[in-house]
């Protein structure tokens, strides 16, 4: 592994009043360079989009969950005023494109040709003048099925006699995906064998939605003249989905540009390719003029990519006085009805082997089998790091699970087995090489701010009350950054990101992302790492992204994964701009390059600060008529592609303090403190506003959100009626604080912060709730915890919600 | 069908299908792209504009209806090329993110702030409980609007003034 320096750097202070504090070149809090076109509504996302003569798409969309389709009658929605098109499953078999490989090595139907296999699945597509004319004519589609048992419970895909979803699939008897394993088995009975403790604990972690606010949609633009596709589209992988459009469509990459325009939101959930991008695309070929496709909110929720679905068995062993020894967990892992999980394909559960958590480990092992239900296919999302989310919840259930076991403080009994200091990089009994943590200072953090002490003593005497007040924690460690090319590809694209980097002769750049924005604040964050290395104001760097023919290739937002990627990228390539400065400026100062010094914005002569020459000069001089040295071209500018050498590990410190109402069991967060280490901060005002955001999601998770299915497969979630997400009422004032431990392998030291606090949140939630609940002799609740389920659990009856 | 009404401002008539909604009205027909949609069960909150000075949710309002009223959206929300203090508030405490439910956000926080010039926290939060957002979390909305609060309008900076 090949470590970098990390720069060490201090973090200015957010400090409203002093204006230039509030401009740092570099590092620090400033506002938004996206800030000011939002505030005017003059964001430019998907369906703002409008190209002369476009035309509007619609799907239908199966009722049923398995059903064989008999037929697919077009003929009086073709004859509807305004139809240019009805494009069906047949129509897409001529072309070769009814099924499309997923993003997991497994076909899924773009249009459905022999059967629906979950509600919602797309079966015909509509062209039209307007999305008014084309909704008309999806009710005139005449389809007729015949209507199949479906596998709805993930418990029963397995069974001898349940329905095979996937009989497309050449030889395929059942609905077994794939079983997987991590850790060491044998090593791990071992330690069970002779611990003293031995606990274990079913929990579900239910499959829930990203929902973000702007749901999908494309406007693709086929110019048959010169075969150039431009397919805008809700995508956080732009440059991957060209590829796999090239692949699939048989386009010839270079003849596609696909666009990210301003991004409502993604959290995973824009990470794949949607069988109504590839009918846009379809349409506009079809019908020699733009095609735009916006799905509704129900389609978003039914059809398109969920998360979770985890049905986790854990243990845990450890001694009498609290050491934690090993844990082990099995995993049934429900995939829908295609396999098309965006993740690394050696890991087909993502990451969920950092289910070791924070804690000094003798053993682990787990395993997971994923299995096909008549569900909407997708698994990776929301926020998840690649299911650390899941593996973080079961490792701080289970912990919190032990401490009950042990009558033992929870605090206390994590500041005891965390891994050390001194033990980073710390090899964990999974396979992962943990860069750097400063555990038990940031446990200790939370607990101050909490005032730890204070809370149990007041909660001793609520419980004395009769009321129910529950103090829950979770420290959580996560993976991201994916990932070096030696472990990580999707669909065997390698995981690393471009960057380009170009100096203008007046010394205002420009830089160039393979990342795509979907609120994150790329446009500003990526400007201060550019300043943060060569001195030039944020406000003279512009941040080009989210288009494939003016960006370089890389593999796209999601996992956490643009400031260890393409954060790295960015700074390494400033450093190359930087060196190459310095050879100019060292013709221009006739001094050997090194007898020059750096500091912020300009390169100086050793012991003569006087004679220095700063970036803008530099950067005239090298496009102007100064002798350049041997080999130096007339430019500043640089390129590169980055390799991660390893993943960050972020990790935090969280406290949740919960009331329930004892007459309905309604869950009330009253308080909620975060400490959250990403190593060094780039913007400590966006950073909040990732942990915020975060947090809210796990509320959300904790309390209110689940996709659920009745008995016939019908989605129970399919509506903001339905799908609870938490409004301003439902969340308190997050209590946030930080500590900072670089990462030994970054350049800048920063680790990846976006999904830290969805991932940390829902464990500290729900362990409060089981807290709260004490009382009534329970050791566990499944998410989400809505009144019902709490107060089936007060009356005994704690049931899982699937 | 023929309608007329203001908005930001401005008188238009148009001619629309009886059923056409209100935020496809100004979205599709009007070009203003900043008040957006986002569900089909008028729970986000998205497409808030204020008509007569209240929020209404635009796609539960059909255009024909908006019909002799005074519609306010996103893009009348800086007056006189002066941004209103919300839209400044919103830039100051970190108000957005994705920026999606941004517009609908501010006007029903400019609304509040017109009956309420100094809500408390817990009025804030009552009065944005119909609008989603699935990034911020909600407390730096909550900051901004009570930055707007406090900062009325003679600290708005001139339009075309970066921030
Ligand atoms: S679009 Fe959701 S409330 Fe109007
Ligand atoms: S800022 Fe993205 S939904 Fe509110």
């Amino acid at each position: 592994m090949t470590a970098v320096t990390p720069l060490t750097m201090t973090e200015r202070a957010a400090n409203p009043a002093a204006a230039a504090e509030d401009r740092p070149i570099g590092f620090g809090r400033l506002q938004r360079k996206e800030d000011p076109r939002f505030i005017r509504g003059k964001g430019h996302y998907l369906d703002d989009v409008t190209l002369p003569g476009m035309l509007h798409g619609a799907m239908l969309r199966s009722p049923y969950a398995h059903a064989r389709l008999i037929s697919v009658d077009t003929s009086a929605a073709l004859a509807h005023p305004g139809v240019h098109a009805v494009i069906t499953g047949k129509d897409l078999e001529g072309l070769n494109l009814a099924w499309a490989p997923t993003l997991s090595a497994d076909v899924m139907a773009i249009l459905a040709t022999d059967k629906v296999r979950f509600q919602g699945q797309e079966v015909a597509f509509v062209v039209a003048d307007d999305r008014y004319a084309a909704r008309d004519a999806l009710e005139l589609i005449d389809v007729e099925y015949d209507v199949l048992p479906p596998v709805v419970d993930a418990r029963r895909a397995l069974e001898p006699d349940a329905p095979v979803i996937r009989d497309d699939l050449e030889g395929r008897t059942d609905n077994h995906i794939f079983d997987w394993e991590a850790g060491d088995r044998a090593a791990t009975d071992e330690v069970f064998a002779r611990a003293d403790v031995v606990v274990s604990q079913d929990m579900v972690y239910p499959r829930v939605h990203p929902a973000p606010m702007e749901t999908c949609g494309a406007v693709a633009d086929y110019d048959a003249v010169d075969g150039k596709l431009t397919l805008y589209e809700t995508t956080q992988a732009p440059h991957a989905h060209r590829t796999l459009y090239a692949l699939v469509a048989g386009i010839p990459e270079h003849k596609i540009r696909v666009v990210a325009p301003d991004i409502g939101g993604g959290f995973g959930n824009k990470v794949g390719i949607y069988p109504g991008y590839v009918c846009a695309v379809v349409g506009s070929i079809v019908t020699g003029r733009p095609v735009k496709w916006v799905e509704d909110r129900s389609e978003n929720l039914m059809s398109t990519s969920f998360a979770r679905d985890y049905l986790m068995h854990g243990e845990i062993a450890a001694t009498r006085d609290g050491r934690i020894l090993a844990v082990r967990t099995n995993v049934l892992a429900d995939h829908g009805a295609f396999n098309a999980t965006a993740q690394p394909t050696k890991y087909p559960a993502g990451f969920f082997h950092i289910f070791t958590g924070s804690y000094d480990l003798e053993a682990a092992h787990c395993t997971v089998t994923g299995v096909y239900t008549n569900k909407a296919p997708g698994g990776v999302a929301y926020a998840c790091s690649f299911r650390v989310t899941e593996a973080v919840y079961l490792v701080e259930r289970m912990v919190d699970v032990l401490a009950a076991e042990l009558e033992m403080d929870p605090a206390e009994l994590r500041l005891r087995n965390f891994i050390r200091p001194e033990q980073f990089p710390y090899a964990n009994a999974t396979g992962w090489e943990y860069d750097s943590g400063e555990y038990e200072t940031a446990m200790r953090k939370a607990l101050d701010m909490a005032g730890y002490d204070e809370l149990r003593h007041e909660q001793a005497q609520a419980r004395e009350r009769g009321e129910l007040m529950g103090i829950g924690i979770a420290f959580f460690t996560e993976t991201v950054g994916a990932g070096p090319r030696k472990h990580m590809d999707i669909v065997g694209l390698g995981m690393g990101d471009g960057a380009e980097l170009r100096v203008h002769p007046t010394g205002k750049a420009v830089v160039r992302l393979s990342v795509q924005t979907q609120g994150q604040g790329h446009e500003t964050t990526f400007a201060q790492i550019v300043a943060e290395e060569l001195g030039i104001p944020p406000e003279d760097i512009e941040v080009v992204h989210g288009d494939t023919d003016q960006t370089p290739f890389g593999l796209g937002t999601y996992g956490s994964r643009s400031t260890p990627v393409s954060g790295a990228a960015v700074s390494l390539v400033s450093r190359k701009v930087r060196e190459k400065a310095k050879l100019i400026a060292g013709a221009m100062l006739e001094a050997r390059p090194e007898d020059l010094e750096w500091e912020k914005g300009r390169w100086f002569v050793k012991g003569d600060p006087e004679q220095s020459k700063t970036v803008a000069e530099i950067a005239m001089a090298a496009h102007g008529t100064v002798a350049l040295p041997e080999g130096v071209e007339g430019s500043l500018e640089a390129q590169i592609t980055y390799d991660p050498p390893n993943l960050t590990f972020p990790f935090g410190a969280y406290i949740c303090v919960v009331d329930i109402d004892p007459g309905t069991g309604v869950v009330k967060v009253r308080r909620f403190i975060a400490v959250d280490d990403c190593g060094t901060r780039i913007n400590p005002m966006i950073i909040e506003g990732q942990i915020h955001g975060g947090l809210a999601d796990g509320v959300g998770m904790a309390l209110m959100e689940m996709i659920a299915f009745d008995e016939e497969g019908n989605c129970l979630g399919g509506s903001f009626m339905d799908y609870l997400i938490p409004t301003a009422m439902e969340v308190p004032d997050w209590e946030t604080g930080h500590t900072v431990t670089p990462s030994p392998h970054h350049p800048i030291g920063a680790k990846g912060v976006g999904e830290s606090a969805t991932v940390g949140s829902p464990p500290a939630i729900v362990n409060a709730v089981v807290d709260a609940l004490q009382p009534f002799g329970l050791r566990h609740v499944d998410m989400p915890c809505t009144p019902a389920r709490v107060w089936a659990a007060m009356q005994g009856r704690p049931e899982p919600p699937v | 069908m023929q309608i007329t009404m203001t908005v930001n401002g401005d008188s238009v008539t148009r001619d629309v299908e009886p059923r056409v909604l209100l935020v496809h009205f100004l979205r599709d027909v009007l070009g203003l792209t900043g008040t957006h949609w986002g569900c089909d069960t008028s729970n986000c909150g998205l497409c808030s504009v204020l008509m007569d000075g209240a929020p209404v949710k635009s796609c539960t309002v059909l255009a024909a209806m908006a019909a002799g009223h005074e519609i306010r959206t996103v893009e009348g929300l800086a007056v006189g090329g002066t941004l209103d203090p919300v839209q400044q508030g919103f830039m100051e405490e970190h108000g957005l993110q994705c920026g999606f439910c941004t517009p609908g956000m501010m006007l029903t926080a400019r609304a509040l702030l017109d009956k309420n010039p100094d809500p408390d926290e817990d009025t804030i939060r009552e009065a944005i409980s119909g609008q989603i957002c699935r990034c911020t979390g909600y407390a730096t909305i909550v900051r901004s609007i009570q930055w707007a609060a406090k900062h009325p309008a003679e600290s708005s900076r001139p339009e075309g003034v970066p921030a």
